[in-house]
C-alpha cells in the first residue's frame, strides 16, 4: 500500500527570506484587528454585558416574527433583539440589562414567558445580572493574562528567555488576530469564547514549542551553522509533522463547526481560526524569524550549556556525597 | 527505549484498561447500575446543558447582613442598660451604626464597659478569626456600636451555610431527583436542579425568607392615621397582600415566631372549603401562644410573614392545644408553598438571585446528538487520515488515541465530573491533538531513517527524541486547560476539565502504549526498512 505523502522529504524552503513578507503582513493584520476591536468592537454576549436570553421554538411552522416583535415591545423593556435561527421555527430573544439592579433582571424571563404563553417551547433561558457579568469579564480577562504568565515563566526556565519572549509575542499575536476576527464577523463573544482564546493560546505554542524544541537541538548540534540556515533547517525538517497535524486537528475542529450545534458553535468558528489559520502560520513565519531579532545565535544554546556544567560542577560537593550512605 | 519487561508491560496494559473500564458504569442503565457494588458506583454526570434543567446563583447581600447584625445589637444593647440600670434616652440605628444617647453623661463610663461585652471575638478559621466582630466607641457625647468589616464578612459566611441547609429543606420538598446546592466564593449560593423546566417556582420559594410571626394588632389608632403620620412608640404600620394593600398597625413585640413550629401542612378549611395551612407549635411555642391568647380574646392579632401581613383574625377563644390554621385567601399552590417554607424554617437573611440559567429537554436531547456525530465524525476523520498516511503506524495510532478517549471517559467517571457540550467539544479537539504525538514520533522515526539509521534503531532514537517535545508542549497546553478550569464556570469548566484529563491521558499513552504496541511489532517482525 503507497502512503499518503503530503509533504515530501528533504523540504528546503527558505521560510527566513519569508519575514520580510509575513512581518509587514503580520503587523498590518494586526492593525486591522486592532481598529476593528476599537471602533466595531466585539459582540459581547450576555454572560458579559448582563441581560437576558430567550431561545424559544415555536412547533409546526406557528413562528410569526412580527407578532413576537409586538408582543415584546408591548412589554416596553427598552433593547429587544429578535432573530430566527435555525429556520426551525427557532427565535432567539436578547433582552438588554434593565435599569433598576438585580431584582429588575429577574423579572424579565417571567415577563417574556407569560407574553408568548404556554404554547411554544423554551429551550433555554439566561439570566445574568449586572454583579454577575461584571465578575466574568474580570475573570476572563485574569486569566488570560494569568495563562500567558504561567506559560512565560515556563517557558524561560525550560528554553533560554529569548525562545519565551518570542513565543510570548507570537501568542500575543494570535490573540489580537482572533479577537479582531471576532470583532469584525461580530461573533458572539461570551465565556466560551475565552475557552477558545485560551484553547488557541495553549494550541498555538504547543505548535510553537515543536519548532523550538528542534531549534535547540539543532543549536546544539551545529555550532558553526549561521542562524538563517539553522532556522530553515529546523522548520522544514519538522514541517511534515506541523502539516499533518494541522490536517487532524482541522478535521476534528470541521467536525465541530459542522455538526456541533448551535450551542458551541461560535466557539468552534473562533478555534477554526484561530487554530488552523493562525496558530500554525505564527509559529512558521512568525515566532521562528523572530529569533533572529532577538539576538539568539549558536553561542546562545553553548554558554546555557557551560553555565549548566559549571552550576553542576559546583553543585556536587555541596549534594549527597558519593558511593554508599554511610550505615546509621 | 523499546525494551519492554514483562511485568512493566503487563502494569501498562492492566492499568488502561481498568482506567477504561471504568467508564462503562456510566453506560449502563439505572437499574443496573443500582447493582454494582458501591465502589464501582461512580459515574458521569451529564451537564445541565445536556440533560436540561435549571442553574440558579443566589447572593447574599452585605447590606442585608449589616441591618440584622444591627437589629441584634439595638436590641441587644437596651437590654444590656436596662440590666445594668443605665438610664438611656435613644438607642437607635442611624447609618451603619447603632448610636446610643445615655440620660446622664456620667454613666457614660460604665455604659462603655457594659456594651463592649457585645464585641466577641470571630471564632473558626475564617479570615480575621480572633479579631472582635463589633467596634465600640465613645463618639461625642454618644456612644457607637457598629459591627467591623472582619465581623460582617464572617457573619455573611454564616448566613451562607445557613442557608444552604434551609435552601436543601426547602428544594427537597419540592420532590425534584438530586438537586446540586453549593457554596460559591464567600457570599453565594449555587443550586442546580436538573429536569426543572420553569425556574420561576423555585425562584419564589428561594426569594422568600419567610420570617413568621404573630404579633398583636394594635386597634387604639387608625390605620390610615398611623400610616399618614408616625405610628405610637413600639409599633409599626405593615400592609397586607391584598390589592389594594390594607395597613395594619402591629405591635413590634412578638408573641410567637417561626422558629417555634413543629409541622405546617396545605390542607382546606372544613366550612368554607379554602386551601388553607394547618400548624403546631412546639411546647414552647404552644405554652406562650396560650398565654397570648388567653389575655387577649376579643382583640386582633396579625400572622405576619415577611413584614406582610397575611391575616389578622380576632381571638375568640384562647387557643390551648398549640396548632392552628393560617387563611389568607391563598390558592392551593400557594399553600402548599407556605407550608414548605414554614417547615422548612426561615432564611438568616434574603437572598437575590443574581444569574439564571435554564435550558429545555428539547435543546438538552439536541446538543446531546450534536455532540455524538461530531464526535463521530471527526473521530473517523481523522483515523482514515491517519491510517491512509501512516498505514499500520496509523492503525495503532488510532487504537492509541481510542483507547486515551476510553481513559478520558473512565477518568471523568472516577472524579464524578460534569460532562457539558463544550466538554464533548474538548474530547473531540483531544483526539486532534492526541494524534500529534504520534505525529511527532513517526515523523522523527522517518527522519532518523532518512539520516541511515536502521530500522529499529531509528525506531528507538524516533521514540526517545520525540518524547521529550511531546512533554513540553502539552505541559504549556495543560497550563492554558489549568488557568481555564480555575477561572471558568458551569459548561467552560466542563471543557477545561475534558481538555485537561484529555492531555494527560494523551502524554501517558504516548509513553507507554504507542511505544509497547511499537515494541510488539518491532520484536515480532524485525523490521529491515521502516514502514512509514
Amino acid at each position: 500500500m503507497r502512503l499518503l505523502r503530503i509533504v515530501p522529504d528533504d523540504t528546503k524552503f527558505d521560510f527566513m527570506r519569508f519575514r520580510r513578507i509575513s512581518f509587514p503582513i503580520s503587523a498590518l493584520l494586526s492593525i486591522v484587528a486592532l481598529v476593528a476591536f476599537l471602533t466595531v468592537g466585539l459582540n459581547f454576549g450576555i454572560d458579559f454585558k448582563g441581560g437576558t436570553l430567550l431561545e424559544v421554538r415555536y412547533p409546526n411552522n406557528t413562528l410569526n416574527i412580527a407578532d413576537v416583535r409586538s408582543k415584546l415591545e408591548s412589554l416596553e423593556l427598552g433593547e429587544v433583539q429578535i432573530q430566527e435561527v435555525g429556520g426551525d421555527g427557532e427565535v432567539l430573544i436578547r433582552v438588554a440589562q434593565q435599569p433598576g439592579g438585580e431584582q429588575a433582571q429577574q423579572a424579565v424571563a417571567g415577563k417574556v414567558r407569560a407574553a408568548l404563553g404556554d404554547a411554544v417551547e423554551y429551550r433555554r433561558v439566561e439570566v445574568v445580572g449586572p454583579r454577575v457579568s461584571q465578575e466574568l469579564l474580570s475573570y476572563g480577562i485574569v486569566g488570560l493574562i494569568a495563562a500567558v504568565f504561567c506559560i512565560l515563566v515556563y517557558l524561560w526556565f525550560r528554553f533560554e528567555w529569548q525562545f519565551a519572549l518570542g513565543a510570548s509575542i507570537a501568542n500575543f499575536h494570535d490573540i489580537v488576530l482572533t479577537i479582531g476576527f471576532m470583532a469584525i464577523f461580530q461573533i458572539d463573544f461570551d465565556l466560551t469564547s475565552v475557552a477558545a482564546l485560551l484553547t488557541i493560546l495553549g494550541y498555538s505554542l504547543n505548535d510553537t514549542i515543536v519548532i523550538y524544541d528542534r531549534i535547540r537541538e539543532m543549536l546544539r548540534r551545529y555550532k558553526k551553522m549561521p542562524i538563517d540556515e539553522l532556522l530553515n533547517q529546523s522548520i522544514n525538517s519538522t514541517l511534515s509533522r506541523s502539516v499533518i497535524t494541522h490536517v487532524t486537528v482541522t478535521l476534528a475542529l470541521l467536525s465541530l463547526v459542522l455538526f456541533g450545534g448551535r450551542a458551541i458553535h461560535s466557539f468552534s468558528v473562533t478555534m477554526m481560526f484561530g487554530v488552523v489559520l493562525v496558530g500554525t502560520y505564527t509559529s512558521i513565519f512568525i515566532a521562528s524569524p523572530l529569533l533572529i531579532y532577538l539576538g539568539v545565535t549558536t553561542r546562545t544554546m553553548a554558554e546555557k550549556d557551560a553555565e549548566a556544567k559549571a552550576a553542576k560542577a559546583e553543585g556536587k560537593p555541596a549534594g549527597k556525597p558519593e558511593g554508599k550512605p554511610a550505615r546509621s | 527505549m523499546l525494551y519492554f519487561s514483562k511485568w512493566k508491560a503487563l502494569a501498562i496494559v492492566v492499568i488502561s484498561a481498568i482506567i477504561c473500564l471504568m467508564a462503562v458504569p456510566s453506560l449502563l442503565s439505572p437499574s443496573a447500575y443500582e447493582k454494582l457494588p458501591g465502589f464501582l458506583q461512580r459515574k458521569i454526570v451529564l451537564g445541565l446543558d445536556l440533560q436540561g434543567g435549571s442553574y440558579i446563583v443566589l447572593e447574599v447581600q452585605q447590606n442585608d447582613v449589616r441591618q440584622m447584625r444591627l437589629t441584634q445589637l439595638r436590641d441587644d444593647s437596651r437590654r444590656l442598660l436596662r440590666d445594668a440600670k443605665i438610664g438611656f434616652s435613644t438607642v437607635a440605628i442611624q447609618g451603619d451604626a447603632v448610636i446610643v444617647r445615655l440620660r446622664d453623661s456620667n454613666d457614660s463610663a460604665a455604659a462603655l464597659t457594659k456594651l463592649r461585652e457585645l464585641a466577641q471575638p470571630i471564632g473558626g478559621v475564617v479570615a480575621g478569626a480572633g479579631q472582635l466582630d463589633t467596634d465600640v466607641s465613645q463618639d461625642g457625647d454618644a456612644i457607637r456600636i457598629a459591627p467591623s468589616a472582619a465581623g460582617l464578612q464572617a457573619r455573611t459566611i454564616q448566613a451562607v451555610s445557613q442557608s444552604i441547609e434551609i435552601i436543601r429543606k426547602r428544594i427537597d420538598q419540592l420532590g425534584t431527583t438530586e438537586p446540586s446546592i453549593q457554596r460559591q466564593g464567600a457570599d453565594r449560593i449555587q443550586v442546580q436542579v436538573p429536569g426543572l423546566q420553569d425556574p420561576s417556582r423555585l425562584k419564589a420559594l428561594l426569594g422568600q425568607t419567610a420570617q413568621l410571626t404573630f404579633r398583636l394588632v394594635d386597634t387604639s389608632v387608625n390605620p390610615q392615621q398611623a400610616l399618614q403620620g408616625r405610628p405610637p412608640a413600639g409599633t409599626q404600620v405593615l400592609t397586607s397582600q391584598d390589592n389594594p394593600p390594607q395597613p395594619y398597625v402591629i405591635e413590634d413585640r412578638v408573641l410567637v415566631a417561626g422558629e417555634d413550629l413543629t409541622d405546617a401542612q396545605p390542607s382546606f378549611d372544613p366550612q368554607t372549603r379554602e386551601p388553607v395551612v394547618t400548624f403546631r407549635f412546639n411546647t414552647n411555642g404552644a405554652r406562650r401562644f396560650a398565654e397570648a391568647t388567653q389575655q387577649n380574646v376579643g382583640k386582633p392579632f396579625a400572622i405576619i410573614l415577611d413584614n406582610h401581613v397575611i391575616s389578622a383574625p380576632v381571638i375568640r377563644e384562647p387557643i390551648l392545644g398549640g396548632s392552628g390554621q393560617i387563611s389568607g385567601s391563598f390558592t392551593v399552590q400557594q399553600a402548599n408553598d407556605l407550608a414548605i417554607l414554614l417547615r422548612a424554617g426561615a432564611l438568616p437573611v434574603p437572598l437575590q438571585v443574581v444569574e439564571e440559567r435554564t435550558v429545555g429537554p428539547g435543546l438538552g436531547a439536541d446538543s446531546i446528538r450534536s455532540g455524538v456525530i461530531a464526535s463521530v465524525v471527526g473521530a473517523i476523520a481523522v483515523a482514515l487520515f491517519m491510517i491512509a498516511t501512516y498505514g499500520l503506524f496509523g492503525v495503532i495510532a488510532v487504537v492509541a488515541v481510542a483507547i486515551n478517549v476510553g481513559m478520558i471517559f473512565g477518568v471523568l467517571a472516577m472524579l464524578g465530573a460534569t460532562l457539558t457540550l463544550p466538554g464533548i467539544a474538548g474530547v473531540v479537539l483531544t483526539v486532534g491533538i492526541a494524534v500529534d504525538s504520534n505525529v511527532l514520533i513517526y515523523e522523527r522515526i522517518r527522519e532518523e531513517a532518512r539520516a541511515g539509521r536502521s530500522a529499529i534503531s531509528a525506531i528507538d532514537a524516533g521514540f526517545s527524541r520525540a518524547l521529550a517535545t511531546i512533554l513540553d508542549s502539552n505541559i504549556t497546553t495543560f497550563i492554558a486547560a489549568a488557568v481555564l478550569f480555575y477561572i471558568g464556570s458551569g459548561p467552560v469548566r466542563g471543557f477545561a476539565i475534558t481538555f485537561g484529563i484529555g492531555i494527560i491521558t494523551t502524554v501517558f499513552t504516548a509513553f507507554t502504549l504507542t511505544r509497547l504496541m511499537a515494541a510488539v511489532w518491532v520484536r515480532w517482525k524485525r523490521p529491515q526498512r521502516v514502514p512509514i
